[in-house]
Order: structure tokens, then sequence, then C-alpha cells
């Protein structure tokens, strides 16, 4: 990235932290985690150092089905970001995994006036640097 | 038990123009609506020792003091968020009154957010808080920013559209908060959008996300707004009739920003129901006992979701109640946003809802509601949030 001189805008990018980084380093191997807490089993997302049932600070990361139904979306025409603006109109969504937590994310492969709240969606891995893979979903059976 | 219970009033009220860009610092905006509010109070500066602003609010307590010439305080504070913050601040000053660590206390709210004022921190200070966002994203922001989801109107429109989905509520609906609006604002001579608008207008405004169109979306104003407030006791001596505040009420509970802990807990018991259970507790009153209701409208359907979380009308049926002309000064049961709201008389995050609120109280709003004792003011009921209730 240090030696790109492109004019194109950015874009913003997530740093992972020590209570995250299952979580992006899950993505980066295309497999899509949510942390478990280690004392009563509880799965959460977005990640956080502390099950907010039992306040115990241990976890692991469960692998996710990567499946879902897609819960609420927008399309987004504009103002937003440059690099956003660029590929307006595109949707934002949010998923409810079948493990019962919810993401933002965006649908690919389908149109915008084929997206449907129920509609399922698995989860697909976007590599948009060397080292950061964002997870979107596209639509299953 | 004590409570904040008639404990405290607002006696004064300030506000600068409102515009779209006023070529002035954000720290002179809010010294000019604090020495109004002041000026209105009766008061001279060296009376205030107590100040309670939005944490996110540029102006410190420090530029406030040495600029309008307090000498001392003995009391400040700031309340989280932005729109979520309007009426703690409120909340704050009123317990701040009533256990004596303050005599006259100073809430209020400077931005210039102006649709010329917004390119960045020139030298009036402002800019739009989504175009700051940073290359590299701290925890908070990395699970939805890099999917595009930026600005508010992209968040609150996930939350409307699921609203749309489960209850049948359209963006006619929508629509219909923004015209009875718009036609107070026209009443209104502070109002930034003055010139009514009609549903088809609304229906052929551009989407910015949809469901939100452009005339769902609050103005970007430039000014700002601020009151003075003492114990009940010292409010007798006021130069205006007092606005009492019968109660107030803060929630935190999930936040909408993280779009996913929010859905998690779906407006059960949070937020702006929360809020209304405290409020209504604490005041001994119910939704029909309220005369006017100041909601927080960064966009239209936030009154709908408003107008179920206070208990005018149940969960889902927002929609058909706005379509029945409940909201429109004069004839609706329930005049809402009675100067045009955020949507047509300024953004000035909330704050000039309170104002309204203490017009109503007064008598002098340019819609007013006859003999009107009771006035709602709410902040956004999606953030952390808070409401008033203010009596004559």
């Amino acid at each position: 990235m240090s030696d790109d001189t492109s004019d194109q805008p950015r874009l913003p990018l997530p740093v992972p932290n020590a209570d995250n980084q299952g979580f992006w380093d899950g993505c980066r191997q295309h497999e899509l985690r949510l942390q478990r807490c280690r004392a009563c089993g509880r799965l959460r997302h977005p990640p956080r150092p502390m099950c907010a049932r039992c306040n115990a600070l241990e976890y692991d990361w469960a692998r996710s089905s990567g499946r879902g139904t897609l819960f609420t979306f927008s399309i987004v025409h504009g103002p937003t970001l440059p690099v956003f603006q660029a590929r307006a109109p595109y949707n934002v969504a949010v998923i409810e995994l079948d493990e019962g937590q919810f993401i933002v994310s965006n649908i690919v492969d389908c149109p915008a006036e084929a997206l449907r709240i129920g509609m399922r969606v698995a989860v697909v891995f976007d590599d948009v640097t060397d080292t950061v893979s964002l997870p979107k979903f596209r639509p299953a059976a | 038990m004590t409570s904040i219970r008639d404990r405290a009033a607002i006696i004064g009220i300030g506000q600068t123009e409102f515009s779209k860009q006023l070529g002035v610092t954000e720290h002179r905006v809010a010294c000019e609506a604090i020495a109004a509010a002041i000026a209105d109070a009766g008061l001279a500066p060296r009376d205030i020792d107590g100040i309670v602003r939005y944490d996110i609010e540029t102006n410190t307590e420090l530029a406030i003091i040495y600029s309008l010439g307090i000498p001392h305080l003995r009391f400040f504070a700031g309340v989280t968020s932005g729109g979520g913050a309007v009426c703690g601040t409120i909340v704050l000053a009123a317990m701040a009154v009533a256990t004596g660590q303050a005599n006259n206390v100073v809430c209020f709210r400077a931005r210039n957010r102006g649709k010329r004022s917004v390119s960045g921190s020139g030298k009036f200070g402002g800019g739009r808080p989504w175009e700051k966002t940073p290359p590299l994203l701290p925890d908070f922001y990395q699970y939805h920013i890099p999917f595009g989801l930026v600005t508010p109107a992209q968040e609150m429109a996930l939350i409307y559209r699921r609203h749309m989905h489960e209850y049948g509520t359209t963006t006619e609906h929508f629509g219909m908060v923004a015209v009875a609006q718009r036609t107070h604002a026209s009443r209104n001579p502070r109002a930034v959008m003055r010139q009514p608008i009609s549903l088809a207008d609304h229906q052929r405004s551009r989407w910015i996300a949809e469901p939100l169109r452009l005339l769902d979306c609050c103005l970007e104003t430039d000014g700002a707004c601020a009151v003075v407030v003492t114990s009940a006791e010292r409010a007798r001596d006021a130069r205006h009739p007092p606005a009492y505040i019968l109660a107030g009420a803060q929630a935190e509970g999930p936040i909408h920003i993280q779009m996913a802990d929010y859905f998690q807990h779906w407006r059960e018991e949070t937020g702006g129901r929360a809020v209304a259970k405290q409020l209504y507790g604490m005041a001994g009153v119910g939704p029909g006992d309220i005369d006017a209701a100041m909601f927080y409208d960064h966009f239209s359907p936030a009154v709908l979701l408003s107008l179920e979380d206070y208990g005018f009308c149940a969960r889902g049926e927002s929609g058909p109640f706005v379509a029945a002309g409940h909201i429109a000064w004069p004839n609706g049961s329930l005049p809402v946003n009675t100067h045009g709201g955020s949507l047509s008389e300024a953004f000035i995050h909330g704050y000039n809802h309170i104002l309204e609120g203490v017009r109503q109280i007064r008598g002098t709003s340019s819609c007013q509601v006859p003999d009107a004792e009771l006035a709602l003011v709410t902040s956004s009921n999606t953030d952390p949030t808070g409401a008033i209730i203010l009596r004559r």
C-alpha cells in the first residue's frame, strides 16, 4: 500500500486489535468466525473483550456456517465517502446469521431489484488488499 | 425518594440566526446564543455557575467562560452522543440546580453544518463528521464503514426499511411528516426552509439512501441554541413565564451505529421506550396529556418511531396516525415540531426543539397550541437518548 501513488480514493480499512484479531484473521483465511465465550459458550459479534452474559474474558473463535437471511438493507445513492460514491448506487445490508448474530455487509451478485428481506444468503470473501478480506454475502438456496 | 420533578425550570432561551452559512466561527455562534439566553433570563454572565454541553461539542467550557466573562463555574458536564444528547443536558442541569451544585446553568449546542460550511474545517470550523472518516479505522468503525455504511442517513435507512417490512409503513407516510413540518415552518420567520411542499414534491425528490429521499433528511445548518436552567424557586422572579421541567429521563441501550448490536435488541425495552416509561412515571402524566411534541427528526421517519415509543399510537401504527392528520397544527390531536423541526427550521442537533418546547409553554410559538400546558421534547431515539416534559 505504501508505494501506491494513485489519486484514487482509498477504501477505509480495519486495524485489527487484540480483541478482534481472530475475526480478521479468519476473514483473511476465508472463514467467518464468531467469538465464543469459553465459560458459557455464548456466541457474539461484533467482537469485544468480555462476554455480556457471564462477564468471562476467555474466548475462542467458532467458525460460522456463513449462512443467514437478509434482515434489512438500503440502496445508497449518496452523498457518501468518495471511494463508495464511485460505485453508487450500492447496497448495504444487515444479515441475521443462522447462529443468531447480526452482521453488516453487502449483498453481491444480486441486482438491487432482487433484494428481498428474508432472502437466504451465504458468505463470500472479498480480498480488498493483500492483508484484508471483507466478508460479503451472495444469494443462496 | 427525591427526583428532579418540578425542581427546575428553563427561564432563558437564545439562538443565532439559522442559515446555510453564517460566515462566522462555531465559537462565535456559541457565544451569541448563550449571551442571548442569559439576557432573556434577565441575568448577567456573572450569574452563571454551570455549563452542560454535548461531549462532541467543539466549544469547551473554557472557550465559553473566557469569551462571555463568566468568572467561575461550580458545575460542568458533557452528555454522550450527538442527537442522543439533547435532553440529557437539561436533565443534568436540573439535577445540578435541584441539589445546589449550581444556581444557574447554561446548556447549549453550536455547530456549523450549513451546506456551504460542510467542506471541512476551514476558517469557520464545522463540517460533516463522516467526511472526516480516517483511512485506518479504529475498532468501533471496522464492522460497517468498509462496507460503505458511512452516514447517518444510511444507518437510519436500515432501521426504517425494517419498520416498513414489519408494519407496512410506506414512504408516503414519511412524506406526510415532511409536509406537515414544512407547513409549520412556513409560519416561522426563523426557519431556513419556509416554502410549502406537497407529498408529490416529496415523492419526486431524489434518493439519498433508500428508503430515504432528500426531503426526508434534516437540513444542514449553521447556528447555535442555548438555554438557562435555574431552580424552581428562583424561576418565579424570571422575566418570562418559566417552563418548569416536570420530568426528564435518559436511556442508553444498544446504539444504532453498531447496527448488528442494535438489531440484537430490536427496539424492545430500550431507547425511547425506556425513556418514556421513566418520564411518564416521574411526571404522573401520560401521552394523552401532552399538548405538543418536539421529536428529534434527523429523518422524517424518526418521528414515526417516536410516536410509537412515546405511546401516542401502538407499535406499527404511526403511519396511519400521521395519515389521519394527528401531527399537523392547528387541528391535529398532537401538533409535532411546530417550529418546522430539523427538517425545515434548522438542524442544531435537536437543540432548537428545546427552544420551541419553551415557546409553546410561554405561548409564543408561531404555531401556538392554545393554552398549552405540557410539551414533550425528545432526543434522537436510536442512540443513547432522553426526553423532558416541560410544563407551564
